[in-house]
């Protein structure tokens, strides 16, 4: 079209949508026919160099150009391409022809400088700051006039997006004029710009400026015609007729920061996210689909859909397909568009091949509409920002990365070692394992931790590939946790992350694994599971304490996770055999231990939670169908607390041990009351009223029943320390002297005196004080003991 | 006491609440079974009037301004169709009344489906419109909502092909004239809309004469060695319970001849708590029940319970929650309610309490007494408890729980 050969002619200018595959075929086809000496792409000029990698062979859109400050990894810019992206096309166009491609945009070192000077004008998400708004970023289209709806609604429509998919993405390939369509976008933004100017985007008309710089300089420097893909919005002012000086005194002063680009892989879920280039993309793969399908979209995109329910075994014949795309068809007729959309397919696979359910449509939504599509990198692109941010660290923290193993100590009290276990953490959680926690040698004080560091070289590939998440550690580590926090299945996944997330200082990360742990919470049924989680949240709540993290979110989510509990264990504590009964005395235990440690911080709205604890104990104890095992442990928990006077709690012991109840089930009750390393013995010592019960109920057990039992009572007292069997055996044998009898104290043992000498023994108490450290009495500490042995 | 659902026939929906005929009461869908409908009593007289009669103005300015391609044998385009039933304005000022009132892609899915000669089936719990939004397609589409077959478990398969007058039969013996067509069968030979209510309730062996009318679109008639062939412009409409799985679910090939549309629940709690309160207002009028101003936060609370219950997540989207096995549709919220009145009435002194809805709501959560129980006082414990000015809600709930 425009008269190739001479430098002076007017530049071709190709508006574009990014990621539009309309878009995108006809700027191939514009390509095509004019063939181009040069072809001038927006995008920041830093790439230049990066621009033959595009072509190399382990180079798999989707991918991004990522420009970072060097000094400052945090502040960077991405401008994601997709396969179907019109600047990718000419890229690859321009790389297959052997035409020289440039990138035109105003120089990232600009523009990041502009965002870190916070000049308002930014929205401040290094994600979208370098990326350009010819769309209106959805962030940004209060304030800016978003040229696309503004045609959309002289054009009838109240969808900006289907408009331009009507009018640009869902025509076919082009036969007439390949170059109509962009004259005619053309007339269109010029008629827009005479109306809005810059639509409030101040930083455009510098933009431009430069853009039309380089495009003369294109023109000088290249034979051939020059092509420009630009964004639709800009192709007025390149247009422009303005004096080179004018051009040049908008640049000057611009601020300006040491940047550097690299190539970095994308991916579709990214694409999706209206972070990437200005304006995000719902439906990368439809338009990927789009852009690759040779003709018949809608057939060839149903017959995938119906690929994708079959291999989810769903029922999805050919006649399903067939009546899929007519009733698209018809429904696109009906809404009176060209052709079905993605929103008239989907109707159409939700109503023909979901039986109108959305579970399966979801599941379309994930593989197919957006797509799984991991783009890769050659090796041989510069390195990220996060390998450079590590190094930093590594220097600044005095940790050389060295091939040979080594151990670490680092005392978590002090302001370095901390920062570098949290260094540690952090890359674990990226998957960079430089270093395996060891287990610590003497002192087990949470404020302790030992590292085996080991690099090995592959690590360095390791950290490229978590160069996606973000651009220094803190920020990818954060993003990683986030994502790891959505993905996590079990409940113990995400009470890990949160140990993880505390240990490795990610208070930023912590909100949403915190709303995954409640959700994961909620929805599970499994008390087991909930118990299980219990614990583990109370030693990051107590992790927490020792580094200062902030834990209050922490603490409430452990409290309403005991709630839960507290409401689940009753109902899922009838009718379990031996094995199941054993193990959620296990999960007894273990919330008995916890909530001793929460209730000390009652986190608010949730009251007393050590009191609701105990009606809950009090309730297992009273419930015949309850195993006995549970029981019995219920009534120790309570006595130990001292919330069940000994009486009642020989009463009840009376109660199971009576002859009503079977044997094995008397047996398993004395199991978890006096059973196991938490001090049972010396409650029997202590108690003689107890030892009586015992003794007078094993007397009587019958001798047919004796050998069932017999297993059990070795299980229960064969666990006791050796010293306490023998006293337990003594007493016993001095015989039914103490039993029946109601006070322990007027009974002396055989050779003493009867009662104590008081004041004898009182002589010795300073002594144990001074041995045991304490002024408390001994019950109120054993019983302390006991719940944190739990 | 648990809460009963409402039979589906009941048909009170949120499209009621938006049409202008929000009076009509309990009527029961007529069976309609021999086709004489009872059209020689005048609309006015009848206490509920078929969709194309009460609405026959609409319909008729419709017809007259609708100039875009009509399918054989449909009364307006489907675009027109559309239009009646989402409401708007005509080119002349004739106001189109919205009869469903809910998300546009619905009505679009269903009427598209109906054109492009495929069956409709609509999805949903009790009390989503789907007998009133099949009523008024059937209306729109061929004029006549009266070719219906009410599914029960003893539905006969004459139902859907023919019966045989006896006396006919035995006098003279079988011919055309000793046949009773089916509704199914005179809307395959006029080209009509025929519908089916409560597939589902259908034995399976019956829902499989269906098949063969569906695909092949012919009705053998063995006995005479004819058949009835469809018209264009033949098509049905059937509607479904999709949470009373098990009843006679649709076979797979079945299930193929059909395009699915679910009927979701009302979309914010402010419509479903209009819907209740609407509906509660006019079961108390029969009743003879008191009418109670204050109620309606009651009302709010037992449609907030419901609706947390039915989706998992808490009104305000921060909390995630298990969900029952009942159904919790807006059905049973209005059941519920009319309960507590019927207590508060009867029992009390009047005014709606929360100790009044208390044990109706028990009743309509807790239907598995396991697991539900479990999810119910997990419900109270970690959001009804902290909720303000829920206390009298929470206290009068654990009493009738525990």
């Amino acid at each position: 079209m425009n008269g190739t050969g001479t430098g002076t002619a007017k530049p071709l200018l190709l508006g574009v949508r990014h990621h539009g595959p309309g878009s995108a075929r006809a700027v191939r086809a514009a390509l095509e026919e004019a063939r181009p000496g040069v072809v001038l792409i927006e995008g920041p000029p830093e790439a230049d160099p990066l621009i033959p990698l595009a072509a190399a062979e382990d180079m798999r859109p989707p991918v991004a150009l990522l420009a970072h400050a060097v000094d400052e990894p945090g502040r960077s810019a991405f401008w994601p391409l997709a396969e179907f992206s019109p600047e990718w096309v000419a890229l690859t166009w321009a790389l297959h022809h052997g035409v020289p491609a440039r990138f035109i945009d105003l120089p990232a070192t600009h523009t990041l400088a502009w965002d870190g000077n916070g000049n308002g004008d930014s929205d401040g998400n290094g994600g979208g700051a370098g990326a350009d708004g010819d769309r209106g970023a959805a962030a940004d289209t209060d304030v800016r006039v978003d040229p696309l709806r503004v045609l959309a609604e002289a054009a009838g429509y109240d969808d900006a997006e289907r408009w331009w998919e009507d009018v640009v993405e869902h025509r076919g390939v082009g036969k007439g004029d390949a170059l109509a369509p962009f004259t005619a976008l053309e007339e269109a933004m010029t008629a827009l710009r005479e109306e809005y100017g810059d639509g409030g985007r101040e930083r455009d008309p510098v933009r431009e400026a430069h853009m039309r710089l380089r495009i003369r300089a294109a023109q000088r420097e290249f034979e051939g015609g020059v092509a420009v893909v630009c964004g639709a919005w800009h192709v007025p002012a390149l247009r422009r007729r303005t004096t080179v000086a004018a051009d040049r005194a908008l640049l000057k002063g611009l601020p300006k920061v040491k940047t550097d680009m690299t190539w970095v892989p994308w991916t579709n879920r990214r694409l999706a996210r209206a972070s990437g280039y200005g304006a995000g993309i719902d439906s990368p793969g439809w338009y990927g689909h789009l852009f690759a399908a040779p003709d018949r979209p809608v057939e060839r995109w149903l017959t995938k859909v119906a690929g994708l329910l079959r291999a989810e075994d769903r029922i999805v014949s050919s006649a399903h397909v067939i009546e899929a795309v007519r009733l698209a068809e018809t429904l696109a007729a009906m809404r009176g568009r060209p052709l079905p959309g993605l929103g008239e397919t989907t109707d159409a696979v939700r109503a023909v091949m979901c039986d109108g359910s959305d579970v399966p449509l979801a599941l379309v939504h994930d593989r197919l509409v957006v797509g799984d599509v991991l783009g890769e990198v050659p090796a041989a692109a510069p390195a990220v920002p996060l390998q450079r941010d590590l190094t930093r660290l590594q220097r600044r923290l005095r940790l050389r990365p060295e091939a040979a193993e080594r151990e670490v100590e680092l005392d978590l009290r002090g302001e370095t070692d901390a920062e570098r276990s949290r260094l540690l953490h952090r890359l674990r959680l990226l998957g960079i394992g430089w270093g395996a926690p060891a287990a610590s040698r003497g002192s087990t004080g949470t404020f302790r931790e030992t590292w085996r560091l080991r690099w090995e070289p592959e690590l360095s590939v390791r950290v490229a590939e978590a160069g996606v998440w973000g651009t220094t550690v803190l920020a990818a580590a954060t993003a990683r946790a986030e994502a790891d926090a959505d993905a996590a299945r079990s409940l113990a996944d995400v009470t890990g992350l949160a140990e993880d997330c505390l240990r490795a200082g990610l208070s930023d990360a912590l909100p949403s694994v915190m709303r995954s742990l409640a959700d994961r919470a909620a929805l599970d049924t499994d008390v087991g599971h909930l118990a299980q989680a219990l614990p583990a949240l109370i030693r990051s709540l107590r992790y927490g304490d020792v580094r200062g993290t902030d834990t209050a979110a922490l603490a409430e989510v452990a409290a309403g996770l005991a709630e839960r509990v507290f409401v689940g264990l009753p109902p899922a504590c009838v009718g379990l055999d031996a094995d199941a009964a054993e193990e959620m005395r296990g999960h007894v235990d273990a919330v008995h231990g916890a909530v001793g440690l929460l209730g000390d911080a009652p986190a608010p709205g949730h009251g007393r939670l050590r009191a609701r604890w105990q009606s809950v104990l009090r309730t297992l104890c009273a419930r015949d169908a309850v195993p006995g095992v549970l029981r019995g442990r219920s009534v120790r928990l309570l006595l130990d607390d001292g919330e069940l006077a000994r009486e009642e709690a020989a009463r009840l012991m009376g109660l199971v041990l009576s002859p009503g109840t079977p044997p094995a089930d008397a047996a398993a009750w004395i199991e978890g009351f006096v059973g196991g390393g938490s001090g049972g013995g010396l409650l029997l010592v202590h108690d003689e009223r107890l030892l009586g019960l015992v003794d007078a109920w094993l007397t009587g057990v019958p001798a047919e029943a004796f050998a069932d039992v017999l297993p059990l009572l070795r299980r229960t007292f064969s666990a006791y320390e050796p010293g306490v069997r023998r006293t337990l055996g003594e007493l016993v044998r001095r015989g039914p002297g103490s039993r029946g009898g109601t006070t322990t104290a007027a009974a002396g043992a055989p050779g003493f005196g009867p009662g104590l000498d008081t004041a004898r023994a009182d002589a010795v108490l300073p002594v144990v004080r001074l041995l045991l450290g304490t002024d408390g009495d001994d019950r109120e500490t054993s019983a302390g003991l006991v719940g944190v042995a739990g | 006491m648990p809460a009963t659902v409402e039979p589906t026939s009941v048909g009170p929906t949120p499209v009621e609440a938006a049409s202008v005929e929000a009076t009509s009461v309990d009527a029961s869908v007529e069976p309609g079974r021999d086709g004489s409908a009872p059209s020689d009593v005048p609309a006015a007289q009848t206490l509920r009037p078929h969709a194309e009669d009460a609405f026959a103005a609409e319909l008729a300015a419709l017809a007259a301004q609708d100039d875009r391609p009509r399918p054989a044998r449909w009364r307006l385009s489907p675009w027109a169709v559309a239009l009646y039933l989402l409401g708007g304005t005509l080119p002349d000022g004739t106001v189109i009344t919205p009869k469903y009132v809910g998300p546009r892609r619905i009505v679009e899915v269903a009427v598209t489906t109906l054109a492009t000669d495929r069956a409709l089936l609509l999805l949903g719990v009790p009390g989503t419109a789907k007998t009133w939004l099949s009523e008024h397609l059937a209306a729109a589409v061929s004029g006549d909502s009266t070719l219906l077959v009410q599914g029960t478990a003893g539905t006969p398969e004459e139902a859907f092909r023919y019966g045989w007058n006896y006396a006919r039969l035995l006098a003279h013996g079988p011919s055309r004239d000793a046949l009773v067509p089916s509704p199914v069968m005179r809307a395959m030979a006029e080209g009509r809309t025929a519908r089916v209510e409560e597939l589902t309730r259908i034995p399976a062996d019956v829902q499989d004469s269906l098949i063969t009318i569906l695909s092949e679109k012919t009705l053998p008639i063995p006995e005479l060695g004819e058949e009835v062939q469809a018209v264009r412009g033949f098509n049905l409409i059937a509607t479904a319970n999709d949470r009373d799985r098990g009843v006679n679910e649709l076979s797979s090939a079945l299930r193929r001849r059909f395009n699915t549309v679910v009927l979701p629940l009302p979309e914010t709690p402010e419509a479903e708590v209009e819907i209740v309160a609407r509906r509660v207002d006019q079961i108390g009028r029969s009743l003879d029940l008191p009418a109670v101003p204050e109620g309606v936060d009651e009302i709010r609370r037992v449609v907030t319970v419901f609706r947390e219950l039915r989706d998992g997540v808490t009104a305000d989207g921060r909390t995630k929650l298990k969900s029952p096995s009942g159904t919790l549709s807006t059905a049973e919220a209005i059941s519920v309610v009319t309960n507590g009145l019927a207590l508060a009435a009867h029992f009390g002194d009047g005014v709606l309490r929360a100790g009044d809805v208390a044990v109706g709501i028990l009743g309509a959560v807790v239907r598995d007494p396991a697991a539900d129980r479990v999810v119910w006082q997990e419900y109270l414990e970690t959001v009804v408890r902290e909720r303000d000015g829920w206390q009298d809600f929470y206290r009068a709930c654990r009493e009738v729980t525990e």
